[in-house]
């Protein structure tokens, strides 16, 4: 199956890395990527109009359909949006008409058939961890990770199907691929206060804040995530406002795909660790170095 | 004479709209990190910057900007083949004409010993210059009018644009086509250069030139001696005249309005039309720095502006004000950034032509140069400005090299400062029972629960929220409401919010704080025994309450902002209640 990489909006200027990194643990893994010009998912503009969010990401849907793929996210809200917009695209047909009525103009479809596929799921689901684990060069043995799974890909659960909504395992059955421990801890589930980021900043700092105290009281070295804003919020926001809200430095963030990237044993110019804000090098040159 | 100071007064004026133009720029002042500079700082910090830059390295880097984006403008074939054509077409053919045609006493004639503009191969490049940029003109049209079936792809600057350098064309192919048959100037070249003793030989010369170069006499010459003609032509014409076949466009076109030639020479067309067409060129020069012929300066200003900037990695983006409106100034409305921006399908849905980066900037632009803008102006820029997810395209696209991303960023922090923040800035300014009486007292043109009625998860149908048992599940899992810590708590949970349209007080949630702060986590979807889609709801609250309150937020009398106090029931039951 070919994937059409959606990088979606921030990536691009804010969180390069997510892109360099997920690209480059794709090509160890044999996987193809098309690249596609898509527009927003439509999730930030979901506040205002749901009509508008869905025919964004309607129109991102019929491109990846138009090229007989299935769109691959990185980013657990942009996933969210795209399965929302689906699941609501199948069941209301009016909702459909008029969709499709605005995407004809460029000859695109929305259709059911399209699928939509989170990095996670991907590496999980259609690789497998035996894939995974062949590929590992550089086990992260000793290493306490906290996964933060991120909301918009967990929940609402009957319309995104991504895991059990309540108990889900995946993200820490992937840490353990690298060799790292994924630690229990409690928030694991919760809201990393992104989505308030610049909205309401107390508010948005404070959810931050409680998510890096349960990961330091579990003993976590480093938390990773699999989603653009959750990585921005326990990176460049805490890093930007730590003054604001007394907030701690440790652990550090890293996306999964460097983390996974850096087992396989990748560079750095694929990785872009260093463009993380906080610095997350430390934690994983500890376990390598013995 | 008249021509000469005519001349030096459209320059003076050039210089001075220049000027005002640069001055304009340090009047710039956008988001809230920078202020303006003094016209003494900017001046000696760009000096020394020029003269650092000059003597770096970068100087090699400028150059090849010089050669591949200015002289090969390899941005603009980034963006498809046929832009970058019309685009070449219009550029060289417009230099070369001011070059080797209107400056040809100055640089053609210092080129070519014997230049003369009647003979070849001048006659025949001007022509050739002329219809490089018709045709990159009526390519750049098709190219607006298609993409104008998409979004407006055409303001008025680019229509005085055109205007004007269709003008100036127009009128410098039809005075060379009416110069072809006319008399007069037959006349009065003949009176210069041959000093025709014999009139004789000036009939013999008349036939000649009736018959090969197209003239056209109100008395038929009187001789048919076509050798003579020749000879005479040979002797004092030729050296300055090549045959006006080589002005290829022209002479097609003379020939066309030989019908009117005799009328035309009568009236001195060739002399009116020849002030007609200084004229412009003059109109054009004066308004050269208030018009889209400025891009002409600005774009290779900017271009090479960046390319002095200190190398990557450290992608630090500048945000100097002054340059910012240098580079605003150097958007030539192609319209890239729009056809490839993120959120542009969104304006399907969202009717407003600022969410497109090519139109924002029109109306950043006058927000930085401090112009006054309607508060309706305001309203949907910010709304535009806000839908903008920062995704950079614009930035990495734009042809003219414009900083668009730092102009996004600081342009909504000005936004913000002058009240038009995003919904959820400017939400806050009320407590939720304060929006309910604003919407009371609002002349609004459909009733709320008609908006209602229009959105999936709060409407009337059963399986919205009517089977909310008020169990408070809702409430416990929470986040926001559990939040804590110093934090005002909201003025409502989520179950009261569900309380609130079970009992139709659906005004008073619109404003409330919990809908508001929500941060979208879906935990009480989730848990919610009665599968009421929580999450979904407060977002349909937010959809309504953006377009209804925006309605009502510049209304009467500023009411003094409280909150509601935690966890208090409802406001007095209201007339529209159940
Ligand atoms: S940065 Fe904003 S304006 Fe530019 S392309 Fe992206 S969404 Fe559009
Ligand atoms: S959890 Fe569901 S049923 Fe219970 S109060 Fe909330 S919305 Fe109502
Ligand atoms: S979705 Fe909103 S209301 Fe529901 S639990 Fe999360 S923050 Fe609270």
């Amino acid at each position: 199956m070919k994937y059409a990489f959606f990088a979606g909006c921030k990536i691009p200027y804010y969180l390069p890395q997510a892109e360099t990194a997920t690209r480059a643990v794709l090509r160890v893994l044999n996987v193809e990527l098309e690249n596609l010009e898509f527009n927003c998912c439509g999730y930030p503009v979901r506040h205002q109009n749901e009509t508008a969010a869905i025919l964004s990401a309607a129109r991102n849907m019929a491109l990846a359909r138009q090229k007989n793929c299935a769109v691959l996210t990185v980013c657990k809200c942009c996933f969210g949006q795209l399965k929302f917009a689906a699941h609501w695209l199948a069941k209301d047909q009016e909702l459909r008409d008029t969709i499709n009525s605005l995407l004809a103009a460029e000859n695109l479809v929305w259709e059911k058939e399209i699928e939509i596929k989170h990095l996670l799921s991907v590496l999980f689901h259609d690789m497998g961890p035996d894939r995974l684990r062949a590929c590992v060069q550089r086990p992260l043995y000793g290493l306490r990770v906290a996964a933060s799974y991120g909301c918009h890909a967990l929940r609402p659960g009957h319309v995104v199907r991504f895991d059990n909504p309540m108990t889900p395992t995946i993200f820490e059955n992937l840490v353990a691929v690298t060799g790292a421990e994924a630690v229990d801890w409690q928030r694991r589930l919760e809201c990393c206060g992104h989505p308030l980021f610049e909205k309401n900043n107390p508010l948005s700092l404070h959810l931050l804040d409680n998510k890096i105290q349960a990961a330091r009281q579990a003993g976590a070295h480093l938390i990773t995530t699999a989603c653009t804003y959750c990585q921005l919020q326990f990176d460049n926001v805490r890093h930007r406002h730590p003054s604001d809200q007394n907030i701690n430095l440790n652990p550090p963030a890293v996306l999964f795909s460097q983390l996974l990237g850096f087992s396989f044993g990748l560079e750095e110019k694929d990785l872009g660790l260093t463009k993380n804000a906080i610095d997350c090098q430390k934690e994983l040159e500890k376990v390598t170095k013995v | 004479m008249v021509l000469t100071l005519s001349f030096y007064i459209s320059l003076a004026l050039f210089f001075l709209g220049l000027l005002v133009r640069m001055i304009g720029w340090l009047r710039v002042e956008i988001g809230t990190e920078t202020g303006r500079i003094g016209l003494f700082t900017a001046v000696f910090s760009s000096l020394k910057a020029v003269l650092l830059t000059l003597l770096s390295p970068r100087i090699f880097k400028i150059m090849a900007v010089l050669i591949t984006e200015i002289g090969l403008q390899l941005p603009l074939l980034k963006n498809g083949f046929l832009r970058w054509l019309a685009h070449m077409c219009m550029f060289y053919g417009f230099l070369l004409l001011v070059l080797m045609h209107a400056l040809d006493e100055t640089v053609t004639a210092a080129l070519f010993q014997d230049y003369a503009a009647t003979l070849n191969p001048f006659l025949f490049l001007r022509n050739l210059f002329g219809a490089m940029v018709l045709l990159g003109m009526a390519l750049a049209c098709l190219n607006r009018i298609g993409r104008g079936r998409k979004f407006k792809a055409t303001n008025t600057n680019d229509l005085v644009l055109m205007i004007l350098l269709g003008l100036i064309l127009f009128s410098g192919f039809l005075l060379e086509s009416v110069k072809i048959f006319s008399e007069p100037a037959f006349d009065r070249m003949a009176a210069d250069y041959m000093g025709a003793e014999d009139e004789d030989d000036l009939e013999a010369l008349k036939v000649y030139w009736s018959r090969e170069f197209h003239v056209v006499f109100a008395q038929p010459p009187g001789s048919d001696d076509l050798e003579t003609g020749r000879n005479l032509h040979m002797e004092n014409c030729a050296a300055c005249h090549s045959r006006p076949e080589a002005a290829f466009l022209s002479l097609p076109l003379s020939d066309r309005l030989r019908p009117l030639a005799l009328w035309l020479n009568r009236s001195q067309a060739d002399l009116w039309l020849w002030y007609f067409h200084f004229g412009v060129c003059f109109l054009a020069m004066i308004l050269l720095p208030f018009t889209k012929f400025f891009h002409f300066i600005s774009v290779p200003l900017s271009l090479m502006l960046r390319a002095a900037d200190p190398p990557a990695p450290a992608p630090m983006p500048h945000k100097n004000p002054a340059r910012l409106a240098l580079e605003m100034d150097a958007c030539t409305h192609c319209g890239v950034c729009s056809e490839h921006c993120s959120v542009a399908p969104i304006r399907r849905i969202i009717p407003n032509d600022h969410i497109l980066p090519s139109e924002k900037l029109t109306g950043v632009k006058k927000l930085a140069h401090g112009k006054r803008l309607d508060p309706d102006v305001l309203e949907s820029l910010s709304q535009g400005s806000f839908i903008c997810t920062e995704c950079y395209r614009c930035t990495q696209r734009c042809p003219s090299g414009l900083s668009l991303q730092t102009l996004w960023q600081l342009s909504k922090q000005t936004l913000a400062a002058k009240d038009f923040p995003e919904p959820h800035g400017w939400v806050r300014q009320y407590a939720a029972d304060q929006w309910a009486d604003r919407l009371e007292q609002s002349p609004a043109d459909h009733p709320l629960c008609e908006d209602f009625a229009r959105h999936r998860h709060v409407s009337e149908s059963p399986e919205t929220f009517s089977a909310c048992i008020q169990c408070s599940i809702c409430t416990n899992v929470c986040p926001v409401v559990s939040a804590g810590n110093g934090l005002t708590p909201p003025d409502m949970t989520p179950q009261q919010v569900m309380n609130l349209l079970r009992l139709n007080l659906k005004d008073l949630a619109l404003g409330s704080r919990m809908v508001w702060d929500c941060v979208t986590c879906y935990l009480c979807q989730e848990h919610c025994p009665q599968g009421i889609r929580v999450t979904d709801i407060l977002y349909d609250l937010r959809n309504i309450a953006t377009r209804r309150l925006q309605q009502v937020r510049q209304l009467g009398p500023e009411t003094p902002k409280t909150a509601l106090p935690v966890a208090s029931p409802p406001a007095a039951v209201r007339k529209n209640a159940l």
